[in-house]
C-alpha cells in the first residue's frame, strides 16, 4: 500500500478483490461461535469456502491489516483501516480470522518483542497457523492479578515452571500459550513476573476444560509441572513482565468492549432480533432496545475517537477501563432483551432461535474477564479522577 | 474523513473561551443575576459579540466569524461548565443558521445585525407541554399580500426579551417561519418563572399582521428552514449540556476529595468511587456524540440528522445522571441554596426539555436505525 495512493483508490482496489476473493458463503457477517475460524495447528475447517476465505486475506496481509508486512499485515493506516472495514462490512463479510494471537499477544510483541520475536511469532498467527492462549489468572489470583503464584525457577539457561492457571480460555485447542510467571519471589509482587512464552505440548503441561452454565467449555484450567522453558522465550525483561501484562490487558479490554459496541456480533444480533419481532414487540422492550441503541452508537463513536486521538498524538489515557466497563455492561443488557424478545423460544438449548441462551450466558463472563466492571472503575477512579486508593 | 479529534483552532477557542467566561461569566455572575431578578446581561452578550461569538454562523459576507458548528458547539461547551447566561443559542445558532437557509438580501442584512449582536432573536416553536413542531396549530390565515397570525406559544427561550421573533404557524397547506419584531402590534409576551432563572415567555398573538416580505423561505415550506435551524440549535444545546455535566462532575470530585467523614475523605470510599467513575465514564461516551454531530453539521449536513438526536439523547441522560450524582454525593449541602449545585440540577432539568426531551431523540434515532 503506497502513502501517494488516494483513498479512493484504495477503496476501489479492495471492493474489487474483495469481490473477486471473499466467497458467497463468506458474507453473512457470521460472528457466532460456529461461524468463526481461529486457525491453530489442529483446526478443522468447516467449509472450504472458509479456509480458501483464510488462505486469501491472510496472502495480502488482511487478517491483520494494521500489522507491518513483514508481520504478516498489510501495513493499512488509520483511514485505510476504517475503509477496509466499511468495505467488509457492505458485503457481510465474515471476519477471516479471529484470535488471541490477533488480539492480545500480537500487540504485545509489536510493541514489546525484538526484530527475531516479530517476525518468528507474528506470521504463523496472521496465517492462522498457531493458535495461542493466556495465562494469566490463577485460583489465587483473579481481580488482584499481580498476586500470581506459578513460579520459574532460574536454571541457568531456563526456568523451570511449577504451577496452576485457569480460565484459559481455549487452552485445550491452543498451540502455546504467553504465560504470567513470578521469576522473583523476594521482589514486590509487581515486580517479580515474567512474560513467557511456552508450548502446549512441552513435558509437563496439561489442561482441562471447565463446564461452564452456558453448557460449553471455552474456558480451561491448565497445570505446569516441571515445565522447561528456555531464557529465549521471555517477551520484554526479566521481572518487568507487568508492563507487558498491563499493555497487552489494554487491547484485551479493547476486544471485549468491541462486543457491545454493536460492531460485532451482539449488535447486529439485537438488531437482526428486534426486527424480527417487530410485531410483537412491546413498548417497554422496545424503548429499553432504543436507550441500548443510543448507548452502543455513542460507544462505538468513542471507539473511533480514541483511534482518530491515537493518530493525532493525542493519548486516550486509561479509555480501555472505560470502555471495557461500558461495553460490556452493555452487552449483557443486549442480551437480556434478546432473551425477552425470544421470550419461551429463547429458553430452549438449540432451540427454534439457535443458541441464544448459550449466548446469553457466555456474556454473563464479559464484565468479569480481562478486568471485572469493578475493577475498571476502581482504575477510572484512582488514575482518571484522582480518587484516593 | 471527518476526524472525531478537536483540532488545534479548535483547543485553542476552548482555551480562549474559558479565560474568558471566568472572568466575565463565572457561576458567582449568574447567582447574581438570579439574585437580582435579571435573566439577561446585555454587557457579557455585547462582549461575547466582540469576540465573534454571536456571527458564529454568519458569513463573513455579513461581518460573521462563520467558524462552523463545531466551534459553536466548543463555545457552547464552555458556557455551559459555568452556567453563562446570553442569547448565544437562540440568536447565533438557532435564528442564524435559519436565517443562513435564505441568501437573499434582507436574510444578510438580518444576520449582520446577529453578528454585531445588535438584535437578538428567539424561536417561537412550542405550543404544548412537548416539543413537537410539526403539530403547530396557530393559524396564519392569508389576507390580502400577507398574513394574520393567531395563536399561542409557550416555552418561547430568550422570548421576553428578544427583539425578533421566529413563529412557526399553519398557513392552507403547510407551516411557515415567520420572522418579525417581538413588539409588533397583537403579540404579548409573558414571562415565565423558569425554575433556571433563565429568560422564557408564553406569547399570544391576536390577529397579528404579517407581510410577505416577513416569511423566511417559502410559504408552507417551512422544514426547509427550520430544520436544520434545530438541528444547530440541539446540536450546540447537547454541547452545552455537556459543559454543564463537566462543571457538577468537578465539583463532586473535588468535594470527594475534601469533605471528611469517619476519619477520612469520603472519595476513600468504593462506594462513592464507582459512582464517581460511571459518571465519568457516561461523560466519555457522550462526548463522542456531541463531536460526531459537529462534524457531520459541518461536513454532511442533509444527513446529520441521527448524529444530532444521539448528541441531545446522549447529553440529555448523562447531564440528568451528573446533576442527581452531584447532590447525592455532596450530602446535605447539595440541597442548599447557597451551594451551585442547585443550578446544575435545574438547567440541566430544562435543557433535557428544551428543543425535544430524551424520548423524543431517542425515537429518531430508533426510525434511523430502522425499528
Amino acid at each position: 500500500m503506497s502513502d501517494t495512493q488516494s483513498t479512493e483508490e484504495f477503496r476501489a482496489e479492495l471492493r474489487e478483490w474483495l469481490e473477486a476473493n471473499c466467497p458467497q458463503e463468506m458474507r453473512d457477517g457470521a460472528m457466532t461461535e460456529e461461524g468463526i475460524c481461529w486457525g491453530g495447528k489442529n483446526w478443522v475447517f468447516t467449509s472450504d469456502a472458509q479456509q480458501q476465505w483464510l488462505e486469501r486475506c491472510a496472502s495480502k496481509g488482511y487478517t491483520v491489516p494494521t500489522w507491518p508486512v513483514d508481520c504478516g499485515g498489510a501495513a493499512l493506516n488509520r483511514e485505510q483501516e476504517k475503509i477496509f472495514h466499511e468495505e467488509m462490512g457492505r458485503i457481510d463479510a465474515r471476519s477471516p480470522l479471529e484470535s488471541f494471537g490477533i488480539w492480545m499477544l500480537g500487540p504485545a510483541l509489536l510493541h514489546f518483542g525484538t526484530q527475531e520475536q516479530k517476525v518468528e511469532y507474528l506470521p504463523p498467527i496472521a496465517r492462522g497457523e498457531v493458535r495461542w492462549c493466556q495465562g494469566y489468572s490463577e485460583p489465587g489470583a483473579g481481580s488482584d492479578l499481580a498476586n500470581v503464584q506459578t513460579h520459574g525457577a532460574d536454571k541457568g539457561d531456563h526456568w523451570l515452571v511449577n504451577g496452576q492457571k485457569i480460565w484459559t480460555s481455549y487452552a485445550d485447542k491452543a498451540d502455546r500459550i504467553f504465560a504470567l510467571v513470578r521469576t522473583d519471589r523476594e521482589a514486590p509482587k509487581h515486580k517479580g513476573i515474567s512474560f513467557l512464552l511456552i508450548d502446549m505440548e512441552d513435558a509437563g503441561v496439561e489442561t482441562r476444560p471447565i463446564k461452564m452454565i452456558s453448557g460449553i467449555s471455552p474456558f480451561c484450567e491448565t497445570f505446569f509441572t516441571d515445565v522447561k522453558v528456555s531464557k529465549e522465550m521471555i517477551v520484554g525483561t526479566e521481572n518487568r513482565g507487568w508492563d507487558v501484562a498491563k499493555y497487552l490487558l489494554t487491547h484485551e479490554r479493547e476486544m471485549i468492549s468491541g462486543g457491545g459496541a454493536g460492531l460485532s456480533g451482539g449488535g447486529r444480533a439485537l438488531g437482526a432480533v428486534l426486527n424480527d419481532t417487530m410485531e410483537t414487540l412491546d413498548a417497554t422492550l422496545r424503548a429499553d432496545a432504543m436507550r441500548c441503541e443510543i448507548d452502543a452508537l455513542a460507544i462505538g463513536l468513542t471507539l473511533e475517537r480514541y483511534k482518530d486521538q491515537a493518530e493525532a498524538g493525542q493519548g486516550a489515557g486509561d479509555a480501555s477501563a472505560m470502555l471495557k466497563y461500558m461495553g460490556t455492561e452493555l452487552n449483557k443488557q443486549r442480551h437480556e432483551l434478546m432473551m425477552t424478545a425470544g421470550g419461551s423460544a429463547a429458553l430452549e438449548w438449540d432451540g427454534d432461535v439457535g443458541n441464544r441462551a448459550g449466548d446469553w450466558l457466555r456474556t454473563k463472563a464479559n464484565s468479569i474477564e480481562g478486568g471485572t466492571s469493578e475493577v475498571m472503575l476502581s482504575i477510572v477512579s484512582r488514575r482518571v479522577l484522582g480518587l484516593p486508593a | 474523513m471527518n476526524k472525531l479529534v478537536l483540532t488545534e483552532e479548535e483547543n485553542m477557542l476552548a482555551d480562549m473561551a474559558r479565560g474568558f467566561l471566568d472572568g466575565a461569566a463565572p457561576v458567582s455572575a449568574f447567582r447574581k443575576l438570579r439574585d437580582e431578578g435579571k435573566t439577561h446581561d446585555a454587557k457579557l452578550w455585547t462582549e461575547m459579540a466582540d469576540m465573534g461569538w454571536a456571527g458564529v454562523l454568519v458569513p463573513e459576507a455579513a461581518g460573521g466569524s462563520d467558524m462552523g458548528f463545531a466551534a459553536a458547539n466548543v463555545i457552547a461547551r464552555e458556557m455551559g461548565k459555568t452556567l453563562a447566561v446570553s442569547p448565544f443559542l437562540s440568536s447565533a445558532v438557532i435564528a442564524a443558521t435559519a436565517l443562513r437557509q435564505v441568501s437573499d438580501d434582507r436574510a444578510m442584512a438580518a444576520l449582520a445585525k446577529i453578528a454585531s449582536g445588535d438584535v437578538t432573536y428567539a424561536l417561537a416553536v412550542d405550543e404544548g407541554i412537548k416539543h413537537d413542531p410539526d403539530a403547530s396549530a396557530m393559524e396564519a390565515k392569508a389576507d390580502g399580500n400577507g398574513f394574520r397570525l393567531t395563536g399561542k406559544k409557550t416555552f418561547v427561550v430568550d422570548g421576553a426579551m428578544a427583539d425578533r421573533l421566529l413563529v412557526l404557524a399553519k398557513t392552507a397547506d403547510g407551516l411557515t417561519l415567520f420572522d418579525i419584531p417581538a413588539d409588533r402590534a397583537g403579540i404579548t409576551r409573558t414571562q415565565s418563572n423558569m425554575i433556571d432563572a433563565r429568560d422564557a415567555a408564553k406569547i399570544n398573538f391576536d390577529d397579528v399582521e404579517a407581510t410577505g416580505d416577513d416569511v423566511l423561505g417559502q410559504v408552507d415550506s417551512a422544514m426547509d428552514i427550520l430544520k436544520p435551524a434545530l438541528q444547530a440549535g440541539q446540536a450546540a444545546l447537547a454541547a452545552e449540556m455537556t459543559g454543564l455535566t463537566a462543571g457538577a462532575l468537578d465539583m463532586t470530585v473535588s468535594y470527594l476529595k475534601e469533605r471528611k467523614q469517619f476519619g477520612v475523605e469520603i472519595g476513600r470510599f468504593q462506594a462513592l468511587q464507582h459512582r464517581a467513575a460511571h459518571l465519568w465514564c457516561e461523560t466519555e461516551v457522550t462526548a463522542s456524540a456531541i463531536l460526531n454531530a459537529g462534524r457531520l453539521l459541518d461536513s454532511d449536513p442533509e444527513n446529520a440528522e441521527m448524529a444530532v438526536s444521539l448528541a441531545k439523547a446522549k447529553a440529555t441522560s448523562t447531564a440528568i445522571l451528573a446533576v442527581q450524582e452531584g447532590v447525592q454525593m455532596h450530602g446535605g449541602v447539595g440541597m442548599t441554596d447557597a451551594f451551585d449545585m442547585g443550578f446544575y440540577m435545574k438547567r440541566a432539568r430544562v435543557s433535557a426539555e428544551w428543543l425535544g426531551d430524551y424520548s423524543y431523540h431517542a425515537e429518531k434515532v430508533a426510525a434511523a436505525r430502522g425499528f
